[in-house]
């Protein structure tokens, strides 16, 4: 039996970059801090470019704690809504074109989230990853670590517990 | 003395750029009590089928609170950082109303400032989260 020739990497890569696209776009909060996110594969990295609008203190000057805070937020929810839907994408059964279009699915809501600061936040660009430590039928542990310009010196992390969406 | 502090902690939280930018106020502030508000604005939505405001927006109201809280303490000499926040969310904020945050620095070693924290939309008998933290006394 001949084996299934694969999908050409474009139209993979197309398929997986429309809808992260499409899930990080939608959202007026993540436009407005400038957060993106980069994509290797299935893995997704958060990027903060630094603005003077994200400063907390300015004599210092660091990032405000609220901006970190809501970048790891940020970088949890859409790390845990890009794994839960990554079978759908890749399926088929969730179309980019109507995700695109607005018609995201429902996303898992925050139950807590408790954010420890490491180091001050500098004033320039920060980076972020989450780690999606169980994902059950009604809830998600996710860890997400955020750091500047070196990856082994973290400037916060956070653990947040998530509600998933009823399917 | 202490309206001096409290003024002090005042004008720092307004001269903040990203407070700013959120256009918080400060609505009270002294004896390690604040309470600031944040109008309703669009480019704070997170869920952009309802018009919720995102979470991350009500943090980072919470932690301006509390950091305004800790700075205007009697006990605090000047500065603070968040050290860790734990925030809780018990339900969506109502889209098109303002947040409040309402902070309270409960005890203050010479290192150690311990906060906790509210936050309301217009109906103040439901919190919409709650938050409690540690932050640095700085300055002494």
């Amino acid at each position: 039996m001949a084996r299934q020739k694969p999908e050409p990497v474009q139209i993979v890569k197309q398929r997986r970059d429309a809808a992260l696209g499409a899930l990080v776009g939608g959202v007026p909060y993540i436009r407005y801090l400038g957060i993106q996110f980069e994509r290797h594969g299935d893995e997704l990295t958060a990027v903060l470019p630094f603005e003077e609008k994200l400063i907390g203190n300015p004599l210092l000057p660091a990032l405000h704690g609220g901006v970190t805070a809501a970048f790891l937020e940020t970088t949890g929810i859409i790390t845990l809504s890009w794994s839960y839907l990554w079978e759908d994408i890749e399926s088929g059964k969730l179309d980019p074109d109507t995700l695109t279009k607005g018609d995201l699915p429902r996303l898992p809501k925050t139950i807590d989230f408790t954010v420890d600061y490491l180091r001050s936040g500098l004033p320039r660009d920060a980076y972020a990853r989450a780690r999606v430590t169980r994902s059950g039928r009604r809830y998600a542990s996710v860890q997400v670590e955020a750091w500047q310009d070196h990856r082994d010196r973290p400037m916060a992390q956070a653990t947040a517990h998530f509600l998933m969406p009823r399917p | 003395m202490t309206a001096d502090k409290a003024l002090i902690a005042k004008q720092f939280i307004e001269m903040i750029p990203h407070a700013k930018a959120l256009s918080m106020q400060i609505t009270n502030i002294g004896d390690g009590l604040a309470e600031i508000t944040m109008p309703y604005d669009e480019a704070l939505i997170g869920d952009p089928k309802t018009g919720v405001i995102h979470g991350g927006a009500v943090s980072t109201l919470m932690d301006t609170c509390s950091g305004a809280a800790v700075m205007s303490h009697p006990d605090s000499p000047a500065g603070t950082a968040t050290i860790n926040l734990r925030i809780d969310y018990m339900r969506a904020a109502k889209p098109g109303d303002a947040i409040t945050a309402q902070a309270e620095c409960y005890h203050i070693t010479r290192n150690v400032a311990f906060i906790r924290a509210k936050a309301f939309d217009a109906d103040f008998d439901n919190p919409v989260a709650t938050a409690a933290g540690a932050f640095t006394v700085e300055g002494k």
